[in-house]
């Protein structure tokens, strides 16, 4: 029934409609998950020390948000309401386990490095959000489309996040060093507060600043 | 004077809104103020006005930490030459805390001053950007602020370090919060808390409090000389807990009379007059307790806080005796009071009226459980020798909490008189 319903209506939508850009651009910046609706925190400051980290988990939540969300939106009116975060979970689980063992097969190091952080993506508030607030109510493209939003938004500010700890915090990039010797004959020293979690909030604060700043009706009346 | 006076506020019109130079307004109205008493009137309600405004009220914390500032001058120069003295015999005689007098003053003002000078200048730039942005003058709060810094420092600390430390502290500490008198924690400690955790090795061990001591070790081969030793106090203190408890310099097999081999090395009343080594300013309690005398006096700091941050520093230390575990809570309780910063930190730091509580007894509070908080880090956590810096950072955070309290209570006092009435 459904089915039959999108297919009349599909044509009449290009792929890329302004809508459905939207959803992409959005949470890229005005509606980002971590510094606007401030979710899935948590990862953002446990896994921000170095990029490497950071990049594999940005990947493992974008692999894990597009096909959840492709699922969900695929399964939204098969799910009885009542039993939907059940549902949610399994389909989230099962891609997270997915995404664990392709990670400790082929990047084994970063695997341990990451730890519980690649299982605790079944609690990334993120992902829960993106399922109940748009795939359970969304056609399966805008849905996918949401869904790289959303995780591309998360990516960039873990990824800015990482840059500054792990270049101010360790002098690397992506655990090469890249700061010059002559650098630290000089005096200089690693910033160690940078290898702290609070650093990592400090810094995700600084983003949000930057961003209120820049586009002023971000910020709430009070 | 007068002719001056009237020469800056023919001015005024000029930097006022629409003047020729509206932009530099900022500048002017913080050289005006500075000089002489603003004159804005009082346009309703009370008329009383007092010519002590934001500006003066802070001079006189900056007048009250001279005395902190002579002395911390002075013993920079002292601990430099007596670390410096196991090297290079010519300086034996400077052991003595008054031999070589000139020597020392010009060594610790060479050290002292740049710190000031950089701590002063980061802030005060920092402050500058953001009075240009938001269009008002210069905050005062960094008067303070700009001499707490260099006084809380190790005096070895890198000038750059000192320079990110200040400038971290004043835009995540302050001015995020919408700038002076809105700022939760106390900048200065924000500063320090910073350098503490960024870049340990500046600012703990036992080789950054005597100016020059890696120098020495340098040309001591890397081995501390005998005799000579290059921690704090605390830092001895805090090796009684560990296996190999250390005294002056000198490793003591634990079963040793340990506390009173550190009351011998650390003399009471020496560590009273500050002639101990540790962060430039905080040293003396004498020093300190003139400063806080000052406050007191002109009514700039709450008598409350100063005397309730003694009596919960001293409290704690007589029911660490009480109990009297291991050496470390053996130590006199009054010892805490004297060494390390916690004269310094109770007089200049834990009163500052924005971040301390509001209440009178929400004042009291804070300052007893800032000063039991500061001797149990002490005690109780040796990998902080030092408990202060947090312990104020702490009750900072709480103050908010406990004037709730402290209104509540009194609301609920009472609406049961009303009640029974």
């Amino acid at each position: 029934m459904s089915e039959s319903l999108e297919k009349v209506k599909a044509p009449s939508e290009p792929l890329f409609s302004k809508k459905n850009k939207k959803l992409i651009t959005d949470p890229l910046s005005d509606n980002n998950p971590i510094t606007i609706q401030v979710l899935g925190i948590c990862s953002a400051l446990a896994i921000t020390v170095q990029v490497e980290q950071a990049f594999f988990m940005s990947a493992s939540v974008l692999f894990v948000l597009i096909f959840g969300n492709l699922s969900i939106s695929l399964l939204r009116n098969l799910i009885p309401s009542r039993v939907r975060i059940i549902v949610q979970l399994v389909v989230v689980a099962s891609l997270v386990i997915i995404v664990n063992e392709v990670l400790q097969a082929f990047v084994p190091d970063v695997s341990e490095k990451l730890s519980v952080f690649v299982g605790l993506i079944i609690t990334n508030c993120i992902i829960m959000g993106r399922f109940e607030a748009f795939a359970m109510g969304n056609k399966p493209w805008p849905s996918v489309l949401d869904a790289v939003g959303n995780a591309v938004g998360y990516a960039w500010i873990l990824l800015v996040v990482a840059i500054f700890r792990e270049v101010l915090g360790s002098g690397k990039f992506w655990g090469m060093e890249i700061l010059p010797q002559g650098f630290y004959e000089m005096g200089y020293m690693n910033n160690n507060l940078m290898i702290l979690p609070p650093m990592a909030l400090i810094v995700v604060g600084i983003i949000i600043w930057i961003q209120r700043s820049k586009n002023p009706s971000l910020v709430e009346e009070h | 004077m007068k002719a001056l006076e009237k020469i800056i506020h023919n001015l005024d019109p000029k930097f006022e809104k629409g003047g020729k130079w509206e932009k530099m307004y900022p500048l002017y109205e913080t050289l005006s103020t500075f000089l002489f008493t603003p004159k804005h009137v009082t346009k309703k309600g009370a008329h009383i006005r007092d010519g002590v405004d934001l500006k003066r009220t802070m001079f006189m914390v900056v007048l009250a930490l001279i005395p902190c500032l002579l002395f911390g001058i002075y013993n920079t120069g002292h601990w430099h030459y007596e670390i410096q003295s196991y090297v290079n015999p010519e300086f034996e005689g400077y052991r003595d805390y008054l031999t070589g007098f000139g020597d020392k003053v010009i060594y610790g003002l060479m050290k002292v001053l740049p710190l000031v000078i950089v701590s002063y200048a980061a802030g005060l730039a920092v402050e500058f950007v953001f009075g240009f942005i938001k269009g008002h003058g210069l905050h005062e709060g960094f008067l303070v602020s700009g001499m707490l810094i260099p006084l809380t420092m190790p005096a070895d600390v890198p000038l750059w370090m000192v320079a990110i430390a200040t400038i971290f502290a004043v835009v995540i500490g302050k001015e995020v919060f919408g700038g002076t008198g809105m700022n939760i924690l106390n900048v200065a400690l924000t500063a320090r808390a910073f350098l503490y955790f960024a870049y340990p090795t500046a600012m703990s061990g036992d080789k950054v409090w005597k100016s020059g001591t890696d120098d020495m070790l340098v040309q001591a081969d890397n081995v501390m000389p005998d005799g000579a030793s290059g921690a704090t106090a605390l830092g001895d203190l805090a090796s009684f807990v560990g296996d190999s408890p250390v005294v002056a310099g000198k490793v003591m097999s634990s079963s040793d009379d340990l506390v009173a081999a550190f009351e011998s090395a650390y003399d009471p009343i020496h560590a009273f007059i500050g002639m101990i080594p540790g962060s430039v300013g905080e040293t003396s309690t004498l020093a300190a307790l003139l400063g806080g005398a000052i406050l007191i006096f002109t009514g700039v700091a709450s008598w409350r806080i100063i005397l309730s941050f003694f009596a919960g520093g001293m409290l704690f230390g007589l029911l660490m005796n009480g109990a009297g575990a291991n050496a470390y809570m053996d130590v006199p309780g009054y010892y805490h009071l004297i060494i390390g910063g916690f004269a310094f930190g109770a007089v200049f730091m834990a009163t500052d009226p924005v971040t301390a509580a509001q209440t009178s007894w929400g004042k009291i509070w804070y300052g007893l459980l800032g000063g039991a908080l500061t001797v149990l880090i002490r005690v109780l956590n040796p990998a902080y020798p030092e408990g202060i810096m947090l312990a104020i950072l702490f009750m900072n955070v709480m103050a908010p909490l406990i004037d709730h309290y402290v209104v509540q209570t009194n609301i609920k006092r009472r609406q049961k008189r009303f009640k029974t009435a």
